[in-house]
């Protein structure tokens, strides 16, 4: 047999053996939802989150799904950029819960946003080093990322992520970022720029706190906060899209997050409430 | 337009290109000659990235390039540098990212010389080295052309391996396909499609040389027409 068909053989039946384990393996967690067909007819919200949301959010969702059981409910995590341009394209997402407010207010003006942008939390900017990591950020604090040590220092891209925007107006507004412009990395986003520093590829990280308070984060390495006046407040927005399939269902989401409860889960997982 | 980035991935393509040439070469030779019965678990495995996310590969490699991992400590000590985000680790990214794109057009097209050829030259004394320099390369010089265009094709679009390899640095990791993403992501759509369409006119006329070197040789991939 030629080689080439042979390999490529060889390659289709891995392929086909993968995706037939994978396969399985997710019958087997969605054995116990309700199969899709029967799903049409329930009640349906499709969210947007920005990535610092991960852990917030899928906490919130746990008691939410609880009090509305009825209701098919699934979130997609990523870069605030990109669903903007997926909702302008017809996405078909109920809520956009973005990063930075003025994405959602670009969707206003597209016309595409039932009601006003809401906004829901403040995000806050740590300098995060590893647990084992020789640099002083307990008491130097940002100052810490012009140590020798530093050789490379990761921060979200300021050219389309808040927390980047955030991190490099922290270190001019300290007079860091002439010194430090050369050993910075780029994560596509922040949860790239946290994974980045976390699996020690990166000396430091100017991360979402929201993050460093993730379980995976949390014993893994140290943090301190950047002072707030450092850098322009993150305010993060959202809004609920005119194409819902279930308003009233949106409306509820949106207000139990503005609730009290919403609130003290959003501080508890590293945000200020607006106004704060 | 970014002209940093566009130069960037065609010095990316083209060391990828000349390495995989050297290491694919004696692989191909190999795949193509051997008939040790577990042959197919090798080519198995030189498949792999074909099947394989770039996500998938991109994050272990950037776990095995770090300080705590097998290459990071020992690169270090060699070049003064780490080698995550660095051009070098991007290099060794992209050679294995491509690695099935040289080995399979290459063992295509040395399983295609005829035996007997090469028999022959051995029969006249000719040294394997020189017979393989000599008779073999000469006949195989299509394909192997395919899997060098096909490898610089492929690494010049390349994009999931490194993103999470490069961290994104100017002239060192920022490849057109992770700048056309920047500009998407920024909402600057006019930026994104100046790049884009270099990209799209260079692999494609890429292709086209390939395809017309073979001219009516069927798919790039398949044996060459004796």
């Amino acid at each position: 047999m030629n080689p080439i068909v042979k390999g490529s053989l060889v390659a289709g039946i891995l392929l086909v053996v993968s995706a037939g384990v994978v396969t399985g393996l997710r019958g087997g967690e969605a054995a116990g939802e309700t199969p899709s067909a029967e799903a049409s007819s329930r009640p349906r919200l499709t969210i947007a989150a920005a990535s610092d949301l991960k852990f917030a959010l899928d906490e919130f969702l746990k008691d939410f799904r609880t009090r509305n059981p009825e209701a098919d409910i699934q979130v997609t995590y990523g870069s605030s950029g990109n669903f903007l341009a997926q909702i302008s394209q017809g996405a078909p997402f109920d809520v956009f819960l973005s990063a930075d407010v003025a994405y959602p207010r670009k969707l206003v003006e597209q016309g595409l946003v039932d009601g006003d942008v809401f906004l829901y939390g403040v995000g806050r900017l740590v300098v995060w080093v590893p647990r084992d990591s020789p640099l002083p950020v307990e008491t130097r604090g940002l100052q810490a990322v012009s140590d020798p040590a530093a050789r490379r220092i990761a921060i979200a891209n300021p050219q389309h992520a808040p927390y980047g925007r955030a991190a490099e107006a922290a270190l001019k507004s300290q007079g860091l970022f002439d010194s430090v412009k050369d050993r910075l990395v780029l994560g596509e986003n922040i949860a790239q720029t946290a994974q980045f520093v976390q699996s020690g590829a990166a000396d430091v990280g100017l991360i979402a706190l929201a993050l460093a308070l993730a379980p995976a984060m949390k014993d893994a390495g140290r943090y301190v906060e950047v002072p707030l006046d450092a850098y322009p407040r993150m305010e993060q927005g959202g809004a609920l899209l005119k194409k819902a399939r279930d308003p009233a269902l949106a409306r509820r989401f949106r207000d139990t997050l503005h609730g009290e409860e919403g609130k003290a889960l959003l501080r508890r997982y590293g945000f200020f409430m607006p106004g704060e | 337009m970014d002209h940093a980035a566009l130069w960037l991935s065609l010095r990316l393509a083209g060391w990828t290109t000349i390495i995989l040439l050297g290491v694919g070469l004696p692989i191909a030779w190999w795949l193509a000659r051997s008939h040790w019965r577990w042959k197919f678990l090798v080519e198995a495995l030189v498949a792999l990235p074909l099947v394989l996310p770039p996500t998938v590969l991109g994050f272990y490699l950037l776990l095995a390039m770090g300080p705590r991992g097998p290459l990071g400590p020992a690169f270090e000590a060699l070049a003064g540098h780490s080698l995550p985000f660095s051009f070098e680790g991007l290099l060794l990214a992209s050679v294995l990212y491509s690695l099935p794109f040289a080995v399979q057009p290459f063992t295509a097209a040395l399983a295609g010389v005829d035996p007997r050829l090469i028999e022959a030259s051995w029969c006249l004394g000719v040294s394997r080295a020189r017979t393989f320099v000599r008779v073999v390369l000469p006949l195989a010089a299509t394909g192997i052309l395919s899997g060098m265009v096909l490898t610089f094709a492929h690494t010049l679009g390349e994009f999931g391996v490194v993103l999470m390899v490069g961290g994104n640095l100017e002239g060192r990791t920022r490849t057109a396909s992770i700048a056309i993403y920047d500009s998407v992501q920024a909402l600057d759509y006019a930026a994104a499609g100046r790049t884009s369409l270099v990209l799209l006119v260079v692999s494609f006329a890429v292709l086209a040389l390939t395809y017309g070197v073979r001219r009516g040789g069927g798919a790039p991939w398949g044996p060459p027409r004796s």
